[in-house]
Protein backbone atom coordinates (compact mmCIF):
# COMPACT_ATOMS: atom_id res chain seq x y z
CA UNK A 1 0.00 0.00 0.00
CA UNK A 2 2.96 2.18 0.59
CA UNK A 3 3.28 3.48 -2.94
CA UNK A 4 -0.31 4.38 -3.37
CA UNK A 5 -0.52 5.88 0.10
CA UNK A 6 2.08 8.39 -0.94
CA UNK A 7 -0.23 9.56 -3.62
CA UNK A 8 -2.26 12.60 -2.68
CA UNK A 9 -5.56 11.01 -3.63
CA UNK A 10 -5.07 7.75 -1.81
CA UNK A 11 -8.31 8.39 0.05
CA UNK A 12 -10.21 8.47 -3.23
CA UNK A 13 -8.20 5.67 -4.78
CA UNK A 14 -8.88 3.09 -2.10
CA UNK A 15 -12.65 3.05 -2.44
CA UNK A 16 -12.20 2.83 -6.22
CA UNK A 17 -10.01 -0.22 -5.81
CA UNK A 18 -12.55 -1.80 -3.48
CA UNK A 19 -15.28 -1.07 -5.97
CA UNK A 20 -13.37 -2.66 -8.86
CA UNK A 21 -12.79 -5.74 -6.74
CA UNK A 22 -16.47 -5.89 -5.78
CA UNK A 23 -17.74 -5.49 -9.31
CA UNK A 24 -15.38 -8.07 -10.80
CA UNK A 25 -17.19 -11.36 -10.29
CA UNK A 26 -14.29 -13.17 -11.98
CA UNK A 27 -10.71 -12.20 -12.81
CA UNK A 28 -10.43 -10.04 -15.93
CA UNK A 29 -7.39 -9.35 -18.07
CA UNK A 30 -6.93 -5.80 -19.33
CA UNK A 31 -4.24 -4.26 -21.47
CA UNK A 32 -3.09 -0.66 -21.39
CA UNK A 33 -1.57 0.59 -24.64
CA UNK A 34 0.13 3.70 -23.32
CA UNK A 35 3.62 3.93 -21.90
CA UNK A 36 2.56 6.72 -19.55
CA UNK A 37 -0.11 4.46 -18.08
CA UNK A 38 2.35 1.56 -17.79
CA UNK A 39 4.68 3.82 -15.88
CA UNK A 40 1.94 4.90 -13.45
CA UNK A 41 0.52 1.39 -12.97
CA UNK A 42 3.89 -0.11 -12.12
CA UNK A 43 5.19 2.80 -10.11
CA UNK A 44 2.10 3.16 -7.98
CA UNK A 45 1.75 -0.60 -7.64
CA UNK A 46 -1.81 -0.49 -9.00
CA UNK A 47 -1.40 -3.95 -10.51
CA UNK A 48 -0.50 -5.35 -7.10
CA UNK A 49 -3.42 -3.61 -5.40
CA UNK A 50 -5.80 -5.18 -7.91
CA UNK A 51 -4.26 -8.62 -7.78
CA UNK A 52 -6.75 -11.43 -7.96
CA UNK A 53 -9.39 -9.24 -9.60
CA UNK A 54 -7.62 -7.62 -12.53
CA UNK A 55 -4.52 -8.58 -14.42
CA UNK A 56 -2.89 -5.72 -16.32
CA UNK A 57 -0.84 -6.63 -19.38
CA UNK A 58 1.48 -3.81 -20.36
CA UNK A 59 0.96 -3.60 -24.11
CA UNK A 60 2.99 -2.01 -26.87
CA UNK A 61 2.28 1.55 -25.72
CA UNK A 62 5.69 3.06 -26.09
CA UNK A 63 6.84 4.21 -29.51
CA UNK A 64 10.50 3.96 -28.56
CA UNK A 65 10.02 0.31 -27.59
CA UNK A 66 8.22 -0.82 -30.73
CA UNK A 67 10.40 0.95 -33.30
CA UNK A 68 11.59 -2.01 -35.38
CA UNK A 69 15.21 -3.03 -35.19
CA UNK A 70 15.49 -2.48 -38.96
CA UNK A 71 14.76 1.23 -38.52
CA UNK A 72 17.17 1.51 -35.58
CA UNK A 73 19.91 -0.09 -37.66
CA UNK A 74 19.15 2.27 -40.53
CA UNK A 75 19.41 5.19 -38.12
CA UNK A 76 22.80 3.88 -36.99
CA UNK A 77 23.98 3.56 -40.61
CA UNK A 78 22.91 7.10 -41.41
CA UNK A 79 24.36 8.57 -38.24
CA UNK A 80 27.74 7.05 -39.06
CA UNK A 81 27.93 8.76 -42.48
CA UNK A 82 30.40 11.65 -42.49
CA UNK A 83 28.13 14.05 -44.40
CA UNK A 84 25.15 13.47 -42.09
CA UNK A 85 23.98 15.31 -39.00
CA UNK A 86 21.56 12.83 -37.42
CA UNK A 87 18.86 14.35 -35.23
CA UNK A 88 16.54 12.49 -32.88
CA UNK A 89 14.40 12.78 -29.77
CA UNK A 90 16.60 11.95 -26.79
CA UNK A 91 14.86 8.70 -25.86
CA UNK A 92 16.04 6.98 -29.06
CA UNK A 93 19.75 7.37 -28.33
CA UNK A 94 20.09 4.37 -26.06
CA UNK A 95 17.82 1.98 -27.94
CA UNK A 96 19.93 -1.02 -28.84
CA UNK A 97 20.40 -1.79 -32.53
CA UNK A 98 21.93 -4.99 -33.86
CA UNK A 99 25.40 -4.12 -32.59
CA UNK A 100 25.37 -0.68 -31.02
CA UNK A 101 23.22 2.38 -30.29
CA UNK A 102 23.17 6.01 -31.45
CA UNK A 103 25.09 7.14 -28.41
CA UNK A 104 27.95 4.80 -29.31
CA UNK A 105 27.91 6.03 -32.89
CA UNK A 106 28.24 9.53 -31.51
CA UNK A 107 31.14 8.51 -29.27
CA UNK A 108 32.88 7.16 -32.36
CA UNK A 109 32.59 10.51 -34.10
CA UNK A 110 29.13 10.42 -35.64
CA UNK A 111 27.31 13.75 -35.58
CA UNK A 112 24.23 12.83 -33.54
CA UNK A 113 22.18 15.62 -32.00
CA UNK A 114 19.24 15.48 -29.62
CA UNK A 115 16.34 17.71 -30.61
CA UNK A 116 13.13 18.38 -28.71
CA UNK A 117 11.11 19.30 -31.77
CA UNK A 118 11.33 18.21 -35.43
CA UNK A 119 11.50 21.94 -36.20
CA UNK A 120 14.86 22.10 -34.42
CA UNK A 121 16.10 19.51 -36.92
CA UNK A 122 14.77 21.55 -39.81
CA UNK A 123 16.47 24.65 -38.44
CA UNK A 124 19.79 22.78 -38.17
CA UNK A 125 19.41 21.85 -41.85
CA UNK A 126 18.88 25.48 -42.79
CA UNK A 127 21.97 26.56 -40.86
CA UNK A 128 24.13 23.83 -42.40
CA UNK A 129 23.28 23.77 -46.10
CA UNK A 130 26.50 21.87 -46.79
CA UNK A 131 25.45 18.92 -44.60
CA UNK A 132 22.67 16.35 -44.89
CA UNK A 133 20.39 16.61 -41.87
CA UNK A 134 18.27 13.55 -41.12
CA UNK A 135 15.53 13.50 -38.47
CA UNK A 136 14.37 10.21 -36.92
CA UNK A 137 10.58 10.54 -37.14
CA UNK A 138 9.19 8.10 -34.60
CA UNK A 139 6.08 8.12 -32.47
CA UNK A 140 2.38 7.41 -32.27
CA UNK A 141 -0.51 9.52 -33.49
CA UNK A 142 0.34 12.35 -31.08
CA UNK A 143 3.72 13.02 -32.65
CA UNK A 144 2.86 12.27 -36.28
CA UNK A 145 1.22 15.67 -36.97
CA UNK A 146 4.26 17.59 -35.70
CA UNK A 147 6.63 15.45 -37.76
CA UNK A 148 4.37 15.75 -40.79
CA UNK A 149 4.37 19.50 -40.31
CA UNK A 150 8.18 19.62 -40.27
CA UNK A 151 8.31 17.83 -43.65
CA UNK A 152 5.61 20.11 -44.97
CA UNK A 153 7.55 23.14 -43.82
CA UNK A 154 10.77 21.78 -45.38
CA UNK A 155 9.02 21.65 -48.73
CA UNK A 156 7.50 25.08 -48.24
CA UNK A 157 10.84 26.65 -47.35
CA UNK A 158 12.77 24.56 -49.90
CA UNK A 159 15.30 22.80 -47.68
CA UNK A 160 16.84 20.11 -49.92
CA UNK A 161 19.34 18.87 -47.34
CA UNK A 162 16.62 17.85 -44.86
CA UNK A 163 15.16 14.36 -44.78
CA UNK A 164 13.37 12.07 -42.34
CA UNK A 165 13.75 8.42 -41.43
CA UNK A 166 10.12 7.54 -40.75
CA UNK A 167 9.06 4.87 -38.30
CA UNK A 168 5.62 6.01 -37.21
CA UNK A 169 3.07 3.53 -35.92
CA UNK A 170 -0.63 3.82 -35.17
CA UNK A 171 -2.40 2.11 -32.29
CA UNK A 172 -5.72 0.76 -33.68
CA UNK A 173 -4.14 -1.86 -36.01
CA UNK A 174 -2.09 -3.14 -33.08
CA UNK A 175 -5.26 -3.61 -31.01
CA UNK A 176 -6.72 -5.56 -33.90
CA UNK A 177 -3.62 -7.73 -34.21
CA UNK A 178 -3.60 -8.46 -30.47
CA UNK A 179 -7.28 -9.48 -30.53
CA UNK A 180 -6.68 -11.76 -33.52
CA UNK A 181 -3.70 -13.58 -32.01
CA UNK A 182 -4.74 -17.20 -31.34
CA UNK A 183 -3.46 -17.11 -27.76
CA UNK A 184 -4.82 -13.68 -26.91
CA UNK A 185 -5.90 -13.19 -23.30
CA UNK A 186 -6.83 -9.51 -23.41
CA UNK A 187 -10.50 -8.86 -22.61
CA UNK A 188 -10.55 -5.05 -22.55
CA UNK A 189 -8.28 -2.17 -23.45
CA UNK A 190 -7.35 1.14 -21.91
CA UNK A 191 -6.50 3.48 -24.79
CA UNK A 192 -4.22 6.48 -24.31
CA UNK A 193 -6.13 9.66 -23.60
CA UNK A 194 -3.47 11.99 -24.93
CA UNK A 195 -3.04 9.99 -28.15
CA UNK A 196 -6.78 10.35 -28.65
CA UNK A 197 -6.47 14.10 -28.06
CA UNK A 198 -5.18 14.26 -31.62
CA UNK A 199 -6.88 11.38 -33.39
CA UNK A 200 -10.13 11.17 -31.43
CA UNK A 201 -11.59 7.72 -30.93
CA UNK A 202 -13.72 7.15 -34.00
CA UNK A 203 -11.21 4.55 -35.22
CA UNK A 204 -11.70 2.55 -32.05
CA UNK A 205 -15.44 2.19 -32.49
CA UNK A 206 -15.37 -0.44 -35.28
CA UNK A 207 -12.65 -2.30 -33.35
CA UNK A 208 -14.77 -2.55 -30.21
CA UNK A 209 -17.67 -3.83 -32.30
CA UNK A 210 -15.74 -6.27 -34.44
CA UNK A 211 -13.75 -7.84 -31.62
CA UNK A 212 -16.50 -7.42 -29.03
CA UNK A 213 -14.01 -5.77 -26.72
CA UNK A 214 -14.51 -2.79 -24.39
CA UNK A 215 -12.11 0.09 -25.03
CA UNK A 216 -11.89 2.92 -22.50
CA UNK A 217 -10.03 6.10 -23.42
CA UNK A 218 -8.13 6.81 -20.20
CA UNK A 219 -5.69 9.32 -18.74
CA UNK A 220 -2.32 8.52 -17.22
CA UNK A 221 -2.84 9.52 -13.58
CA UNK A 222 -3.52 6.85 -10.96
CA UNK A 223 -7.13 7.94 -10.45
CA UNK A 224 -7.73 8.15 -14.18
CA UNK A 225 -6.44 4.63 -14.63
CA UNK A 226 -8.50 3.20 -11.78
CA UNK A 227 -11.61 4.87 -13.17
CA UNK A 228 -10.80 3.54 -16.63
CA UNK A 229 -10.40 0.04 -15.22
CA UNK A 230 -13.71 0.34 -13.38
CA UNK A 231 -15.49 1.44 -16.56
CA UNK A 232 -13.98 -1.49 -18.47
CA UNK A 233 -15.00 -3.93 -15.72
CA UNK A 234 -18.56 -2.59 -15.72
CA UNK A 235 -18.73 -3.22 -19.47
CA UNK A 236 -17.28 -6.70 -19.13
CA UNK A 237 -19.66 -7.62 -16.31
CA UNK A 238 -22.70 -6.47 -18.27
CA UNK A 239 -21.56 -7.92 -21.59
CA UNK A 240 -21.16 -4.56 -23.31
CA UNK A 241 -18.35 -3.65 -25.69
CA UNK A 242 -18.21 -0.02 -26.66
CA UNK A 243 -15.75 2.85 -26.64
CA UNK A 244 -16.09 5.01 -23.55
CA UNK A 245 -14.15 8.10 -22.57
CA UNK A 246 -12.85 8.37 -19.04
CA UNK A 247 -10.49 11.18 -20.01
CA UNK A 248 -13.15 13.70 -20.92
CA UNK A 249 -11.01 16.64 -19.95
CA UNK A 250 -8.79 16.58 -22.98
CA UNK A 251 -10.37 14.43 -25.64
CA UNK A 252 -13.08 14.93 -28.20
CA UNK A 253 -14.52 12.10 -30.26
CA UNK A 254 -13.20 13.59 -33.49
CA UNK A 255 -9.80 14.61 -32.08
CA UNK A 256 -8.09 17.56 -33.75
CA UNK A 257 -9.11 17.58 -37.43
CA UNK A 258 -6.39 20.02 -38.58
CA UNK A 259 -3.71 17.69 -37.25
CA UNK A 260 -5.35 14.59 -38.73
CA UNK A 261 -5.53 16.28 -42.12
CA UNK A 262 -1.87 17.23 -42.12
CA UNK A 263 -0.92 13.63 -41.25
CA UNK A 264 -3.00 12.33 -44.15
CA UNK A 265 -1.50 14.82 -46.57
CA UNK A 266 2.08 13.89 -45.78
CA UNK A 267 1.92 10.23 -44.78
CA UNK A 268 0.27 7.07 -46.08
CA UNK A 269 -0.38 3.75 -44.38
CA UNK A 270 2.09 0.91 -44.75
CA UNK A 271 2.63 -2.54 -43.19
CA UNK A 272 5.06 -2.06 -40.34
CA UNK A 273 7.00 -4.36 -38.04
CA UNK A 274 6.67 -3.69 -34.31
CA UNK A 275 9.71 -4.65 -32.32
CA UNK A 276 8.98 -7.72 -30.22
CA UNK A 277 5.64 -8.29 -31.93
CA UNK A 278 6.23 -8.66 -35.66
CA UNK A 279 4.58 -7.20 -38.71
CA UNK A 280 1.15 -5.64 -38.31
CA UNK A 281 -0.70 -4.84 -41.55
CA UNK A 282 -1.29 -1.15 -42.25
CA UNK A 283 -0.01 -0.13 -38.84
CA UNK A 284 2.73 2.23 -39.91
CA UNK A 285 3.13 5.51 -41.76
CA UNK A 286 5.52 6.40 -44.56
CA UNK A 287 5.92 9.54 -46.64
CA UNK A 288 3.65 9.89 -49.64
CA UNK A 289 5.37 9.93 -53.07
CA UNK A 290 4.89 13.72 -53.26
CA UNK A 291 7.34 14.01 -50.36
CA UNK A 292 9.80 11.38 -51.63
CA UNK A 293 12.58 13.98 -51.81
CA UNK A 294 12.51 14.11 -48.01
CA UNK A 295 12.59 10.35 -47.48
CA UNK A 296 15.98 9.44 -46.03
CA UNK A 297 15.55 5.77 -46.98
CA UNK A 298 15.25 6.72 -50.66
CA UNK A 299 17.79 9.52 -50.54
CA UNK A 300 20.49 7.27 -49.13
CA UNK A 301 19.31 4.09 -50.89
CA UNK A 302 19.02 2.09 -47.68
CA UNK A 303 16.86 -0.77 -49.00
CA UNK A 304 16.36 -3.99 -47.03
CA UNK A 305 18.83 -4.82 -44.33
CA UNK A 306 19.59 -7.82 -42.18
CA UNK A 307 19.13 -7.43 -38.43
CA UNK A 308 20.18 -9.29 -35.36
CA UNK A 309 17.94 -9.14 -32.24
CA UNK A 310 19.48 -10.08 -28.91
CA UNK A 311 18.49 -13.72 -28.32
CA UNK A 312 18.29 -12.94 -24.61
CA UNK A 313 15.50 -10.39 -24.94
CA UNK A 314 11.97 -11.59 -24.27
CA UNK A 315 10.23 -8.35 -25.22
CA UNK A 316 7.61 -10.13 -27.32
CA UNK A 317 6.51 -12.24 -24.35
CA UNK A 318 6.46 -9.19 -22.08
CA UNK A 319 4.34 -7.20 -24.53
CA UNK A 320 1.78 -9.99 -24.82
CA UNK A 321 1.60 -10.63 -21.09
CA UNK A 322 3.23 -14.07 -21.15
CA UNK A 323 6.15 -12.89 -19.06
CA UNK A 324 6.41 -10.22 -16.35
CA UNK A 325 9.65 -8.25 -16.76
CA UNK A 326 11.25 -9.38 -13.46
CA UNK A 327 10.88 -12.96 -14.69
CA UNK A 328 13.10 -12.30 -17.70
CA UNK A 329 16.44 -14.02 -16.90
CA UNK A 330 18.36 -10.95 -18.04
CA UNK A 331 16.29 -8.45 -15.99
CA UNK A 332 18.42 -6.36 -13.69
CA UNK A 333 21.54 -8.42 -14.39
CA UNK A 334 22.52 -8.53 -18.06
CA UNK A 335 19.85 -5.98 -18.90
CA UNK A 336 19.65 -2.66 -17.03
CA UNK A 337 18.78 0.90 -18.09
CA UNK A 338 22.53 1.57 -18.21
CA UNK A 339 23.14 -1.44 -20.46
CA UNK A 340 19.81 -2.35 -22.03
CA UNK A 341 19.51 -5.52 -24.09
CA UNK A 342 16.05 -4.63 -25.27
CA UNK A 343 14.15 -1.43 -25.99
CA UNK A 344 11.70 -2.05 -23.12
CA UNK A 345 14.52 -1.34 -20.68
CA UNK A 346 15.41 2.01 -22.26
CA UNK A 347 12.50 4.36 -22.30
CA UNK A 348 10.67 5.74 -19.29
CA UNK A 349 7.57 4.19 -20.81
CA UNK A 350 8.94 0.69 -21.32
CA UNK A 351 7.56 -2.00 -18.99
CA UNK A 352 11.00 -3.41 -18.12
CA UNK A 353 12.39 0.01 -17.21
CA UNK A 354 9.28 0.73 -15.13
CA UNK A 355 9.72 -2.49 -13.11
CA UNK A 356 13.44 -1.89 -12.79
CA UNK A 357 12.98 1.58 -11.32
CA UNK A 358 10.26 0.35 -8.97
CA UNK A 359 12.53 -2.40 -7.70
CA UNK A 360 15.36 0.06 -7.22
CA UNK A 361 13.10 2.52 -5.43
CA UNK A 362 11.76 -0.19 -3.14
CA UNK A 363 15.24 -1.40 -2.40
CA UNK A 364 16.29 2.13 -1.49
CA UNK A 365 13.28 2.89 0.69
CA UNK A 366 13.27 -0.49 2.43
CA UNK A 367 17.09 -0.40 2.71
CA UNK A 368 17.22 -4.05 1.87
CA UNK A 369 18.17 -5.88 -1.29
CA UNK A 370 15.33 -6.13 -3.78
CA UNK A 371 15.37 -9.23 -5.94
CA UNK A 372 17.49 -9.10 -9.01
CA UNK A 373 18.38 -5.45 -8.71
CA UNK A 374 21.66 -4.81 -7.01
CA UNK B 1 7.28 10.61 -25.21
CA UNK B 2 3.80 11.67 -26.11
CA UNK B 3 2.34 13.42 -23.10
CA UNK B 4 2.35 17.05 -24.14
CA UNK B 5 2.39 19.89 -21.58
CA UNK B 6 -0.02 22.74 -20.89
CA UNK B 7 1.10 26.35 -21.12
CA UNK B 8 -0.33 29.87 -21.21
CA UNK B 9 -0.32 31.85 -24.45
CA UNK B 10 1.30 35.23 -23.74
CA UNK B 11 2.13 36.51 -27.23
CA UNK B 12 0.74 35.77 -30.65
CA UNK B 13 2.19 36.31 -34.09
CA UNK B 14 0.27 34.66 -36.90
CA UNK B 15 1.15 30.97 -36.63
CA UNK B 16 3.56 31.15 -33.73
CA UNK B 17 2.84 31.93 -30.12
CA UNK B 18 5.00 32.57 -27.11
CA UNK B 19 3.80 30.21 -24.42
CA UNK B 20 4.64 30.38 -20.73
CA UNK B 21 5.25 27.06 -18.98
CA UNK B 22 5.65 27.72 -15.27
CA UNK B 23 7.84 30.72 -16.01
CA UNK B 24 9.72 29.19 -18.93
CA UNK B 25 8.80 30.85 -22.23
CA UNK B 26 8.92 29.02 -25.52
CA UNK B 27 7.83 29.70 -29.07
CA UNK B 28 5.21 27.25 -30.20
CA UNK B 29 3.74 26.69 -33.66
CA UNK B 30 -0.03 26.89 -34.00
CA UNK B 31 -0.40 25.10 -37.37
CA UNK B 32 -2.05 22.07 -35.83
CA UNK B 33 -4.75 23.56 -33.57
CA UNK B 34 -8.04 24.09 -35.30
CA UNK B 35 -9.69 26.42 -32.86
CA UNK B 36 -8.67 30.08 -32.80
CA UNK B 37 -6.14 30.67 -30.05
CA UNK B 38 -6.03 33.94 -28.13
CA UNK B 39 -3.68 35.47 -25.59
CA UNK B 40 -4.70 34.13 -22.19
CA UNK B 41 -5.68 30.70 -23.54
CA UNK B 42 -4.02 27.53 -22.37
CA UNK B 43 -2.78 25.13 -25.01
CA UNK B 44 -1.43 21.59 -24.81
CA UNK B 45 1.96 21.47 -26.46
CA UNK B 46 3.90 18.59 -27.89
CA UNK B 47 7.34 18.73 -29.54
CA UNK B 48 7.09 22.40 -30.44
CA UNK B 49 3.45 22.42 -31.58
CA UNK B 50 0.22 23.29 -29.85
CA UNK B 51 -2.00 20.25 -30.44
CA UNK B 52 -5.09 21.39 -28.54
CA UNK B 53 -6.60 24.46 -26.98
CA UNK B 54 -7.53 23.43 -23.44
CA UNK B 55 -11.14 24.30 -22.65
CA UNK B 56 -11.34 26.86 -19.83
CA UNK B 57 -13.18 24.46 -17.53
CA UNK B 58 -10.38 21.88 -17.88
CA UNK B 59 -7.42 24.18 -17.30
CA UNK B 60 -7.20 23.84 -13.51
CA UNK B 61 -7.42 20.06 -13.48
CA UNK B 62 -4.88 19.75 -16.27
CA UNK B 63 -2.37 22.08 -14.62
CA UNK B 64 -2.76 20.27 -11.29
CA UNK B 65 -1.76 16.94 -12.83
CA UNK B 66 1.46 18.34 -14.23
CA UNK B 67 2.30 20.36 -11.16
CA UNK B 68 1.98 17.25 -9.04
CA UNK B 69 4.24 15.33 -11.42
CA UNK B 70 6.91 18.01 -11.50
CA UNK B 71 6.76 18.66 -7.77
CA UNK B 72 7.10 14.99 -6.86
CA UNK B 73 10.07 14.65 -9.10
CA UNK B 74 11.93 17.47 -7.37
CA UNK B 75 11.35 16.00 -3.93
CA UNK B 76 14.40 13.98 -4.64
CA UNK B 77 13.81 10.54 -3.24
CA UNK B 78 12.65 8.92 -6.42
CA UNK B 79 13.48 9.05 -9.99
CA UNK B 80 10.48 9.88 -12.05
CA UNK B 81 11.07 9.29 -15.69
CA UNK B 82 7.71 10.61 -16.67
CA UNK B 83 8.63 13.94 -15.12
CA UNK B 84 11.79 13.81 -17.22
CA UNK B 85 9.55 13.46 -20.25
CA UNK B 86 7.56 16.47 -19.19
CA UNK B 87 10.78 18.41 -18.78
CA UNK B 88 11.90 17.55 -22.27
CA UNK B 89 8.52 18.74 -23.51
CA UNK B 90 9.18 21.98 -21.66
CA UNK B 91 12.47 22.26 -23.49
CA UNK B 92 10.74 21.82 -26.83
CA UNK B 93 10.06 25.13 -28.47
CA UNK B 94 9.80 26.07 -32.10
CA UNK B 95 13.08 27.63 -33.13
CA UNK B 96 13.09 31.10 -34.60
CA UNK B 97 13.58 30.36 -38.28
CA UNK B 98 16.77 31.72 -39.78
CA UNK B 99 16.58 33.69 -43.00
CA UNK B 100 17.72 31.56 -45.90
S1 LIG C 1 14.45 -7.27 -19.17
FE1 LIG C 1 15.69 -6.57 -20.93
S2 LIG C 1 16.17 -8.47 -22.03
FE2 LIG C 1 14.45 -8.95 -20.67
S3 LIG C 1 12.61 -8.57 -21.90
FE3 LIG C 1 13.03 -6.67 -20.81
S4 LIG C 1 14.26 -5.48 -22.26
FE4 LIG C 1 14.32 -7.60 -23.00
Amino acid sequence: MKYLSEYRDAAIARPLIERIKREATRPWTLMEVCGGQTHTIVRQGLDELLEGAIEMIHGPGCPVCVTPLEQIDKALMLAARPEVIFTSFGDMLRVPGSDCDLQQVRARGGNVRVVYSPLDALEIARRHPDREVVFFAVGFETTAPANAMAVWRARELGVPNFSVLVSHVTVPPAISAIMQAPDNRVQAFLAAGHVCAVMGWTEYEPLAMRHRVPIVVTGFEPLDILEGILMAVEQLETGRHTVENQYVRSVRREGTPAARTRVQEVFELVDRKWRGIGEIPMSGLRLRPAFAAFDAELKFGLGDIHVNESPECHAGEVLTGKLKPPRCPAFGTRCTPEHPLGALMVSSEGACAAYYHLAKYRAASAAEPAGAVS
Amino acid sequence: MCLGVPGLVVELDDLTAVVDFWGVRRRVRLDLVDEPVAIGDYVLNHVGFAIRRIPVEDVQATLAVYEQLLQESTEGTREDLMAADVRSELAAGAPRESKP
